[in-house]
């Protein structure tokens, strides 16, 4: 749904604010997929907000932040831009790429295509809240010690997705990994040493209980 | 002994150096600690945001920057190219603002007004007949008598067109800088670059020739990590130095100004496309004769560069080449890992693999009876390298004539190619530092691209003190430390080992003379290994590296390291062979890598695992290119159609295939050559192995890369066995 709604973005040549402003956004659920910005703006009522900054709390890592932002703004810029929690990274920004992975209620997203008003009352993880203590948890040592890195640009993104793919599968085989993982990209090459410490990971975390 | 002072220990004494050492920086990046220079965050910074041209030719009309500064939020705006400036390509930049946010500087840049006077275009140049005017000669050569070669009635002749088109680097960081001024007169930079130490020089003249003021001195540039630069990253770029401007205007604030993906892939580097018809010929029992090459390619409106054919095999008696450039209005040239290599190993190792096949031969007995026409320096290297490929691949038993003969859809075939470069270390330099606490600092404005440039210092500098790597703190990605040149053309493992090692062997000899007086011997007569420091050949006369080290009393060591240097520590000139193992659906025209095999020499490796890793690495890149990759041009509007990660294709993890057999060729003969680079050469033979395997598997060549389902069913269809 997010990628139609994007696709729909591009095809009317509008930014994300064009966009907003003529449909408005509402807080509760549902956004906007709408056949048009009047279609959506007809759909609207009372709940309305934006386009100018409006107030959001964001629970990340299990932490509240209070923020101030206008509703055009991604999760992904919320964070990276307005809390300095800079490991997820901006690649492609629009849901191409996994650079930007991040779990929401455990569950992996895109951060750069979810806006941060839609991530409130969600519970964010990112791979900051993977290394509790500064200890690697087991898919960042299992990534370190296959070196699944070279530039390590895509790797919080790799190790986010990959978390999360164990959390659902315990004991992937190959294929199961590569369909997985399908959803990120690396230009390094470093795709051997992630086959490998994908693997070892889901063998270290038998029966360990993933924090996060 | 070593018979020079900074030697490599003998290969029997090597404790860490061509041993597999886990990356020292590997925590900070799995862990998302490690901080690029998109993740710089200063305090009260901007956000600089450019507008780009939409038209691939045009000049500059009028320009307006002043309705967007006087957008709320806007700190800055400035014309970067004024009325009357000619536009080359589509998506350069013409003017730029900094505001308090990313999206505010969005909306500011989309009220500046330009006009332009649109000027005709050319973005595809694969058809050099409708090129025109825009084709220029870039030189032609003739060795031997070809004509006559070809002539021969015993030849056999082959002919055939090939090519590969314009592919962009895609860094998965983008290009870009934080920028600020720490004073009227200094310049702090967080620039994502492969040229630390070469960037304060480059902006320095920039912003002089701006008329403002500000000595190279007073410039620093920090890359702690950088995402991606596969040579593409050298300079400050355009952006760089408008981000400085920006900031000046804004009193000073710092600005960040990354490029985002769309632009990146439009104007900031694309490799040189290469195509060209092919006519080569051989006697009867298969030595190659005459070769014909007339090829043309485009770099952008400058010139295309002039792949080396024919590649490897300089050694053909009759040679006629020419090459032609074509100036288009697409995004300029870049440096891209092995420059006009894979194009020439391509369009070469293609064509006599068709020659192979006209003759009737096993390509790989074909190549390997041609080795000699190789520079005498490397036939040894690639007659081990072929038999060590042919045993991985299992060459001997899954090889077969050309066109699978099985029944069925899905026909498999096996290619081989292979590949050479230089990879000499560049000049640079380090601070070497041992504290009377035992703590060992090395220091270099030199930078790791991913490479493992942190870790190979550390094993060199571990191995030298007889430490382990844990004990050595590197600093690099700063200008301020000494000079190092930039990261390319697999020039920084040679260096970086060899100024490490002579940093570190003077310093140890400091340390040996100051250690010596309490063991009672002469400085000479010590070693350190282990951890310690002892008389050679009796380690009960010994004292622990933190008790050596304490004997400086209040003195602490500094040596500078440099290269290059005395004693040969790193050469030059390796070779590589790689074989390709595909399955082709022909009806889909889908190709599927079941196994590549990469053996590849680099002389003294450092590091197992960060060396395999490149290898690997070069692999999947090449994949890449060989399937996927593609700067579509669209002729009528002059734009990149694919400007975008969706339709700029790289493989996923499960395109990469089911095996990759990675080889590094070590022992004697060549770890005695020393250190040399291999960022590059592993991406250079795969398009042509894996093109030669299609063509083993399907009969016939799809002659374009990328190989591409549309363009595999094409062949198929043609028929056409070249
Ligand atoms: S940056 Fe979000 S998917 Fe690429
Ligand atoms: S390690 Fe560089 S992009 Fe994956």
């Amino acid at each position: 749904m997010r990628k139609k709604r994007e696709k729909k973005e591009a095809a009317l040549a509008l930014s994300r604010r064009d966009f907003l402003k003529g449909a408005g956004v509402t807080v509760s659920g549902g956004l906007l997929v709408g056949s048009s910005a009047a279609a959506a703006e007809a759909a609207v009522s009372e709940n309305v907000v934006g386009p100018g900054p409006v107030p959001i709390t964001l629970r990340i890592n299990g932490e509240n932040h209070r923020l101030s932002l206008e509703p055009r703004i991604t999760l992904l810029d919320a964070l990276r831009d307005h809390l300095n929690i800079t490991g997820s990274k901006k690649v492609c920004d629009r849901a191409t790429c996994g650079a930007c992975t991040m779990l929401m209620d455990k569950k992996p997203v895109y951060a750069c295509t979810v806006l941060a008003i839609e991530a409130e009352g969600h519970d964010i993880t990112t791979i900051e809240g993977l290394a509790k203590d500064g200890q690697l948890s087991p898919v960042m040592e299992a990534f370190w010690k296959n070196d699944a890195q070279q530039c390590g640009f895509c790797t919080p993104g790799f190790v986010m997705a990959c978390t999360a793919f164990l959390m659902k599968n315990s004991d992937p085989t190959l294929e199961e990994i590569e369909k997985g993982l399908g959803g990120n990209l690396c230009r390094c090459g470093t795709y051997a040493g992630i086959r490998r410490a994908a693997l070892e990971a889901a063998k270290a975390m038998k029966g360990a209980q993933i924090h996060g | 002994m070593a018979s020079c002072k900074y030697d490599w220990p003998p290969a029997g004494q090597l404790g860490l150096i061509g041993k597999k050492t886990d990356r020292i920086d590997g925590p900070a990046k799995v862990s998302g600690r490690a901080k690029y220079s998109y993740d710089i965050n200063r305090p009260g910074m901007l956000f600089g945001k450019m507008l780009t041209c939409p038209h691939a030719h045009a000049k500059v009309k009028s320009i307006d920057v002043s309705p967007a500064l006087r957008h709320p939020g806007v700190k800055a705006a400035l014309v970067i190219q004024d009325v009357g400036s000619e536009i080359q390509w589509a998506g350069d930049e013409v003017a730029a603002v900094a505001a308090v946010d990313f999206a505010t500087a969005e909306d500011a840049v989309r009220l500046i007004k330009v006009e332009y006077d649109v000027l005709p275009h050319l973005v595809r140049e694969e058809n050099l007949s409708k090129d025109g005017d825009r084709a220029k000669s870039a030189g032609e050569q003739k060795v031997g008598d070809p004509d006559k070669a070809f002539a021969d009635p015993e030849a056999v002749v082959s002919e055939g067109f090939y090519g590969a088109p314009v592919i962009t680097h895609c860094c998965l960081e983008t290009h870009g800088n934080v920028v600020e001024w720490g004073g009227p007169d200094s310049v702090l930079t967080y620039s994502s670059t492969q040229n630390v130490s070469g960037i304060p020089s480059q902006l320095g003249a920039a912003l002089r020739a701006k008329k403002i003021n500000v000595q190279d001195g007073n410039i620093e540039t920090i890359c702690q990590y950088i995402g991606g630069g596969f040579g593409s990253k050298f300079s400050i770029d355009r952006w760089g130095v408008v981000a400085a401007e920006l900031s000046k205007q804004a009193g000073g604030k710092p600005v960040k100004l990354m490029l985002d993906r769309g632009e990146d892939l439009e104007v900031a580097g694309a490799r040189p496309s290469y195509f060209g018809h092919v006519k080569a010929s051989a006697a009867k029992d298969g030595s190659i004769t005459a070769w014909h090459s007339e090829t043309w390619g485009t770099g952008g409106p400058g010139p295309s560069g002039v792949p080396p054919v024919p590649y490897v095999l300089t050694g053909i008696p009759n040679i006629y080449k020419k090459h032609t450039s074509v100036s288009t209005n697409i995004g300029p040239a870049r440096a891209w890992r092995a420059p006009n290599h894979p194009q020439a190993c391509l369009m070469t190792l293609a064509a006599l693999d068709d020659l192979a096949a006209k003759l009737n031969m096993d390509s790989m007995e074909f190549f390997k009876k041609n080795i000699l026409l190789a520079p005498t320096y490397l036939v040894k290297t690639y007659q081990e390298e072929f038999d060590k490929a042919a045993e991985l691949s299992e060459w001997s038993n899954r090889w077969h004539p050309r066109g699978d003969k099985t029944p069925g859809h899905l026909k498999r075939g096996l290619g081989v190619s292979f590949h050479t470069w230089g990879g000499r270390g560049h000049a640079g330099s380090c601070n070497v530092i041992v504290r009377p606490d035992g703590s060992v600092t090395v220091q270099s404005g030199t930078q790791d691209l991913g490479t493992g440039t942190r870790t190979v210092i550390a094993v060199v500098a571990a191995e030298t003190f007889g430490l382990p790597v844990e004990a050595i703190q590197v600093e690099i990605g700063d200008s301020r430390y000494p000079f190092d040149g930039a990261s390319g053309g697999s020039t920084t493992v040679g260096a970086a080992s060899a100024w490490t090692r002579r940093g570190s062997v003077d310093a140890l000899n400091q340390l040996f003379a100051a250690v010596a007086p309490s063991l009672g011997v002469q400085p000479n007569q010590l070693e350190a290994r282990d951890g310690k420091v002892q008389v050679q050949g009796d380690s009960s006369k010994s004292l622990s590296w933190k008790d050596a080290c304490a004997k400086l009393g209040a003195k602490t060591i500094h040596t500078m390291g440099k290269n290059p240097g005395p004693c040969e520590l790193d050469s030059v000139g390796v070779g590589g062979v790689q074989v390709a193992d595909v399955t082709v659906d022909t009806e889909t025209g889908l190709v599927k890598i079941n196994r590549l095999v990469a053996v590849q020499d680099c002389g003294l490796v450092i590091d197992k695992l960060t060396a395999e890793s490149q290898v690997y690495g070069g692999l999947i890149m090449g994949v890449c290119y060989a399937l996927f990759e593609e700067k579509i041009m669209d002729q009528t509007i002059g734009r990149m159609l694919n400007a975008n990660m969706e339709f700029y294709k790289l493989a996923g993890i499960g395109d990469i295939g089911g095996e990759l057999i990675v080889h590094m060729m070590t022992g004697p003969g060549y770890d005695n050559r020393g250190v040399i680079g291999l960022g590059e050469p592993p991406v250079i033979s795969p398009g042509a192995a894996i093109s030669n395997a299609v063509a083993n598997a399907i009969g016939v060549r799809v002659s374009q890369l990328p190989l591409t389902p549309a363009r595999v069913l094409a062949a198929l269809a043609k028929g056409a066995v070249a």
